[in-house]
């Protein structure tokens, strides 16, 4: 069975998971109620997009 | 490679597939506005769509008619297909339908979406007049009406069924529609 032929460092490991982390949502605010949505979705605090509202501000 | 496999499957086979299509055309034609899932709804948009430009034939409409209802096995809500919604997109050269997106659904993360009509948008306050619509033709769902309806099927349902009996209601419908348009395209101006 193939094996490690040299130790592996813990600078080596915390080198390689420099890059290991979750990225941020892309968030930006609702411009009817100024509260928190995701781009493209519907508002999903008052049921607008694009300027109207498209759903029910319950069903959202 | 995924080359020429342009379809979702939807964790289902062929068959079940092209029932949970059917079933989901059927509902998009009677409810006008329904809500599902993401992908189902980017897979039944050129499916539904497909089925309302066939709706639109001119020539050999007994054709037509035959091959929407493999699909649309509902006879009364073919009938609307053929009779309100492809005079409606008669001048529309496609592009049927608008899928919004919810966001993601609690429970399993999936990305939700409603998928609708044109001309069937959300209109606040529409509830009411859906029900008010509804009590005018058919004295017999008084009782029905009488119950205040708690979520939109009873209400859609109520409005289906004020369609059928009366046609020529249901037309006049489809007609205000864009006129309300133009008056706010004008309000816009
Ligand atoms: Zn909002």
């Amino acid at each position: 069975m193939p094996n490690p032929k040299r130790r592996h460092s813990k600078a080596r490991t915390s080198t390689r998971r420099a890059h290991d982390h979750l990225t941020a949502p892309g968030l930006s605010n609702c411009p009817n109620c100024h509260e928190p949505k995701l781009p493209h979705r519907v508002c999903p605090h008052c049921g607008h997009y694009k300027g109207k509202q498209v759903v029910d501000s319950k069903e959202a | 490679m995924r080359h020429r496999a342009a379809h979702r499957k939807l964790g289902r086979t062929s068959s079940h597939r092209l029932a949970l299509l059917r079933n989901l055309a059927t509902a998009l034609f009677d409810k006008e506005r329904i809500r599902t899932t993401l992908p189902k709804a980017k897979e039944l948009r050129p499916w539904a769509e497909k089925l309302i430009t066939l709706a639109k034939r001119e020539d050999g409409r007994v054709h037509a008619r035959r091959l929407v209802s493999r699909d649309v096995q509902d006879a009364a809500v073919a009938k609307k297909l053929f009779d309100t919604l492809a005079p409606r997109f008669a001048s529309r050269p496609g592009g049927y339908t608008r899928i919004l997106k919810l966001g993601a659904r609690k429970g399993d993360g999936a990305e939700m979406a409603i998928i609708e009509l044109i001309g069937s948008e959300f209109q606040p306050g529409k509830k009411e007049a859906a029900k008010k619509e509804a009590e005018k033709p058919a004295k017999e769902e008084a009782k029905a009406a009488d119950k205040p309806a708690k979520a939109d099927k009873p209400k859609a349902e109520k409005k289906a069924k004020a369609d059928k009996p009366a046609k020529a209601e249901a037309k006049p419908k489809a007609e205000k529609k864009p006129a309300t348009r133009k008056k706010k395209a004008d309000a816009a101006e």
